[in-house]
């Protein structure tokens, strides 16, 4: 036996295949972000948008429109929305293959099982009591707890022997996004109108209003959740074999187990505090791109953040610019094309497993 | 031969003040040897097979590898020791076989062995037969086809003790023989092996110790013709048997009396 027999294998197959999907996602990324940055009621040609962009960055194209309002539609409107859409959905995606990851099952994702409406429910709380202990990070803050209890709660109830059953982990994710959905609801019936607006803005998800300021918050708490994702994914792998052998296998189960729902509750209530539940990008984006590029999780963090972010910005690119006039709530076209996909997954599943183990 | 892996005095109680499901057991699992873990089912293997590999922590008793508390060890330092089969081996995505293998070598991950990872995987695939399926994904093997990439990881992983689970549940006459044979083998180069065995005429036929299990006790241990008498084997199955040798190669078989 020679070391030939095992370089012929798709391990090693997959390493061009993965640079070619982080290539073509990033670049698709970019020209997306291009698009969207003109495109809406008040239309700036891609030159412009690329001019307008490298001058605020204090390089002079000459490419940038002299005294028109193009620089400040771009950069102060639509530029920190669309930098919270990629950066949100780079949160959604990486959180859902964590998840999926620990449940040991390719339908978790942080809308299904109800960390997004634990996160949300938190948020509303902080709003709907006006309160603000700590600061601008109290949003958050509070979105963090809810999402953390939530998915502490659908963790340690829906698993057994190392586990989770597909119809348990479902069930739990309606039973919490029920308890989430009343806590929503008993808020809104609190609330003034001002809060109750703002609540329903959570439960669509949207990132209309976003600002600078919303970005400086997320993107780190993004960056440390992604940084961490990237840290463990080799041990993450070990866990697809079950939890006895990952142990077996030298990971400390239980430090990794809490590191990786601390940092899916982080990565969620950065993205739920400032774009409000965005369903199933958790769920697609892992799904599509672990049949493209294979289930080793350390490529699969990096192309999924790229994806997440990608699926986002077109999403919000529809939102924004499908209805004139208009701006429809993202989560309503994400859950639109989520929604078909997760029932096709779930066939899928049934049959491949005949029935619903 | 010197012991590696020794459980002294355990017993396992699932619920404080309850039943104890395995009771001041007792094993040494030396270098060199095969030491199959026999019993009735229910008997206490598979509790007494887990408090060796570290997964269940006894109500009392000492288990040291090497002369250091078991417990003591780190995680990461212990895989780098001991390798552990399961009979569970599900794979929750589809990674390739090559890459199950070679998830063996994670313990030597930064380390200057991490070089010998490619020769490793390749000589395990090799071993187990499994080196035709490298490319495909685990999730559509047979159990078979399963049960033998995971006994594949665990001889990547390198080490010189191992626990197996019933190596040979999933597997058909030719891979059971393959893998007894496989594990006899790695006793002669040195290493200490411990296997959970249902065959009784294979326990015979490849351990160099047997340890036998009744209700959560060691019934006995020693030389695998001692332990395994029709007399010990009715007491503690329930069920007479004929011990006798193979007309040919005089090892000894167990057939039930019918």
């Amino acid at each position: 036996m020679t070391g030939e027999v095992v370089t012929r294998t798709p391990t090693t197959h997959r390493g061009p295949r993965f640079a070619l999907v982080t290539v073509a996602l990033a670049v698709a990324l970019v020209v997306a972000c291009i698009a969207s940055l003109g495109l809406g009621q008040y239309s700036v040609s891609p030159t412009e948008v690329v001019g307008i962009l490298l001058r605020a960055l204090g390089v002079e194209t000459g490419w940038a429109p002299d005294a028109s309002p193009a620089a400040g539609v771009v950069t102060g409107i639509r530029l920190p929305r669309i930098l919270l859409g990629v950066v949100v959905g780079a949160a959604l995606a990486v959180s859902g293959l964590l998840m999926q990851a620990i449940f040991g099952n390719p339908l978790a994702d942080a809308g299904v099982v109800g960390v997004s409406s634990g996160a949300a429910l938190g948020a509303a709380a902080s709003l709907t009591f006006g309160l603000s202990t700590f600061g601008m990070w109290t949003t958050p803050a509070f979105a963090f707890v809810g999402g953390l209890i939530a998915v502490f709660s659908v963790y340690f109830i829906s698993r057994s022997g190392g586990r989770t059953e597909v119809v348990t982990l479902l069930l739990t994710g309606i039973a919490i996004n029920a308890i989430g959905g009343a806590g929503l609801a008993f808020f809104t019936f609190l609330g003034t109108n001002a809060t109750r607006e703002q609540i329903v803005f959570w439960q669509l998800g949207s990132l209309n209003g976003a600002l600078w300021p919303s970005l400086g918050l997320v993107a780190p708490l993004v960056a440390i959740g992604i940084v961490v994702a990237l840290v463990v994914a080799r041990s993450l792998d070990l866990f697809a074999l079950g939890e006895r052998t990952a142990r077996h296998l030298g990971v400390r189960v239980e430090r990794l187990r809490i590191v990786v729902i601390v940092t899916v509750a982080l990565l969620v209530c950065a993205a739920v505090a400032f774009a409000g539940i965005i369903a199933f990008v958790g769920l697609v984006i892992p799904h599509l791109l672990r049949m493209t590029i294979g289930p080793a999780h350390l490529p699969l963090v990096i192309s999924s953040a790229l994806g997440g972010a990608l699926l986002i910005a077109l999403a919000d690119l529809i939102a924004r610019t499908a209805v004139p006039l208009a701006d429809m709530p993202i989560g309503m076209i994400t859950s639109l094309v989520g929604g078909p996909f997760f029932l096709w997954l779930l066939v899928r599943t049934r049959r491949r497993s005949g029935g619903w183990a | 031969m010197t012991a590696r892996l020794v459980a002294t005095g355990v017993t396992v109680r699932p619920e404080p003040g309850g039943p104890a499901i395995l009771q001041d057991a007792s094993i040494q699992v030396r270098a060199g040897e095969v030491h199959a873990l026999i019993g009735p089912n229910g008997a206490g293997k598979s509790t007494l097979f887990a408090v060796l590999a570290g997964d269940v922590v006894p109500e009392s008793g000492t288990i040291t590898l090497d002369g250091a508390a078991l417990r003591g060890i780190p995680p990461r330092e212990l895989a780098r020791r001991r390798a552990v089969l399961l009979q569970q081996n599900a794979v929750s995505f589809p990674f390739t076989v090559e890459q199950v293998v070679r998830m063996g070598r994670a313990p030597w991950a930064r380390t200057p062995a991490e070089d010998d990872d490619d020769a490793a995987v390749a000589a395990a695939m090799a071993a187990t037969e499994v080196t035709p399926l490298a490319a495909r994904s685990v999730s559509f093997l047979s159990g078979g086809e399963r049960a033998r990439v995971a006994l594949a990881r665990v001889l990547a992983q390198g080490v010189d003790v191992l626990l197996l689970d019933e190596p040979t549940a999933a597997l058909d006459l030719k891979h059971q023989e393959d893998v007894l044979r496989l594990a006899r083998d790695r006793a002669r180069e040195g290493a200490a092996v411990a296997i959970v065995l249902h065959d009784l005429g294979a326990a015979l036929a490849y351990a160099d110790t047997a340890t036998l299990l009744s209700r959560g006790r060691v019934v006995a241990s020693g030389a695998p013709s001692d332990v395994l008498t029709p007399a010990s084997i009715e007491e503690v199955y329930g069920q007479a048997v004929d011990v006798f040798p193979h007309p040919v190669t005089g090892v000894p078989l167990v057939v039930p009396r019918r």
